[in-house]
């Protein structure tokens, strides 16, 4: 049992769950980023830091390809899908993504975001499996309410995105993303665009979904929630990772100037 | 007064001459219901080409045709694109009714393709960055979601075309088919009065026009009802 557990671990240490290598994008002769590597492993918070214009979103974007990669290799499920030969479809089932301005779907009610592409994306495959489109239906419609039931929000199942707070979008594009059971989530500045009051229940979403053992990607301002949440800090400059280490480590005790110029302009 | 009344009744009672203002209706009807569906569907088709090309880069090709196509389509006058396919394209098919139905559905499709276009454009992109980061295809993502918005949001200048389609069928008279601007000539030439028939004719295009805007905003409220705001913020 304990060599078991062992072995697990084992495996877990050695094989990450995303590995960036040498990583490359530019925007026409703008250069955003510069060689960057990583590796990022089950269970992982990783968040990422730095001043606007230093290529942390577009870093996030890169590792589900909605920026192609210019150069460089993205590994995930053992294969490279900066490769523009990979259907990438199948691998952003497994990869979620929550994004500053929210984006639900405005022509789509609540549950109806939250089913969308649960539904659209297996309805093959249950059909397969012997299920009637019905009933996958309505499993994937019982799913989405549970999902909303867990965010408080079943009653608003029916109501149009447009009706709904900053705060309440942006849980249930967190939702959204959980109803793919991804083995990781990607986090664009989730809270950049609330309203004060509302960063905190949004926040505390996204703890929720960590402590649960999510492997997390997420690029914030929250000083506060990173040094909470966080397994690792990232902190980039210029297209660059300028230091990676634990919350301690990089926001109490920085080595990099730029960490340091950087940590004084915000904390 | 009784004169005008005589001169009404001689244009559309006399000799049963409603049926030919009936029957011009019908023909202009199916003309411009056929012609819209044709338009919808090839310029629906057409912006999605140029749309998918600047936003993924591919279909070059395709969208280069379809340029060419809206560039000739809009460039040249109806008359001689109906005349061109009457006379020429379609001479042996003497189904003339269709054969205008399919000139206007080509002429129409050309404005619907940049409509839609200008619709799917004002889609935040953001809608189909969500849509593809779930792992939905690039159609799928087309079709649940960027679609639906892309074809509300083009909806009222959309109506515009179809209104304008309707008046610009009366051209099909050019190549003898009957519809509802040729019937005025030919009674015309029986009564020798030429005022009543245009008039009526006129009014029976305006209840149509009229007819049809009302449909058309009740189409546009019950698709607004995403926009509608339930007293959370906007």
């Amino acid at each position: 049992m304990n060599e078991n557990k062992f072995d697990t671990l084992e495996i877990n240490c050695k094989k990450p769950i995303l590995s960036v290598k040498n990583l490359k994008k530019t925007f026409g002769k703008n250069v955003v980023l510069k060689d960057i590597s990583t590796d990022i492993y089950k269970g992982e918070k990783i968040v990422i830091v730095g001043a606007s214009g230093s290529g942390k979103s577009t870093f996030l974007r890169c590792l589900n390809c909605l920026e192609d990669p210019n150069g460089g290799q993205i590994i995930f499920d053992d294969v490279d899908i900066a490769d523009p030969k990979v259907n990438i479809n199948v691998h952003r089932q497994n990869m979620g993504m929550v994004f500053q301005q929210f984006n639900l779907f405005n022509n789509k009610t609540v549950l109806e975001n939250i089913m969308l592409s649960p539904y659209t994306i297996y309805k093959k495959k249950a059909k397969k499996e012997g299920k009637k489109p019905k009933e996958f239906k309505e499993e994937c419609r019982q799913n989405a309410l549970a999902l909303l039931r867990r965010i408080g929000l079943e009653d608003k199942a029916n109501a149009y995105p447009s009706t709904l707070s900053g705060g309440q979008k942006q849980r249930v594009a967190i939702v959204r993303a959980l109803a793919m059971n991804p083995k990781v989530m990607l986090f664009d500045e989730p809270t950049s665009a609330l309203d004060p009051e509302m960063v905190g229940e949004v926040l505390n979403l996204i703890k929720e979904v960590a402590d649960e053992g999510m492997t997390m990607v997420i690029v914030t301002h929250e000083m506060g929630f990173a040094r909470e949440v966080a397994t690792r800090v990232i902190f980039m400059d210029d297209g660059v990772i300028a230091e990676e280490g634990t919350p301690s480590e990089v926001f109490d005790n920085p080595q990099n100037p730029r960490t340091k110029q950087f940590l004084n302009a915000v904390l | 007064m009784s004169d005008i009344i005589k001169s009404f009744t001689r244009a559309f009672i006399v000799q049963d001459r409603w049926m030919l203002y009936l029957e011009g209706l019908g023909n202009t009807v199916i003309i411009a219901s056929v012609a819209v569906l044709i338009g919808l569907v090839i310029g629906v088709l057409f912006a999605m080409i140029n749309y998918l090309k600047k936003k993924t880069g591919k279909l070059k090709f395709l969208s280069a045709l379809v340029n060419i196509y809206i560039t000739v389509v809009r460039g040249t006058p109806v008359v001689l694109q109906l005349m061109i396919l009457y006379f020429v394209v379609f001479a042996t098919w003497d189904n003339g009714i269709m054969i205008g139905a399919i000139t206007f559905g080509i002429n129409s499709s050309a404005y619907v393709a940049e409509i839609v276009r200008a619709g799917f454009e004002s889609v935040d992109d953001g809608q189909r960055e969500a849509g593809r980061s779930l792992g939905l295809s690039t159609w799928q993502t087309m079709w649940h979601i960027i679609i639906p918005q892309a074809i509300k949001n083009s909806l009222p200048p959309l109506f515009n075309e179809f209104i304008t389609l309707i008046k610009e069928t009366a051209i099909v008279g050019y190549v003898g088919i009957i519809d509802l601007g040729k019937v005025p000539g030919m009674i015309q030439s029986r009564t020798f009065e030429y005022l009543p028939p245009l008039i009526i004719s006129a009014a029976i295009y305006l209840g149509l026009v009229m007819l049809l805007t009302f449909a058309l905003r009740k189409m546009e409220k019950a698709l607004a009802k995403s926009d509608r705001n339930g007293g959370g913020k906007q």
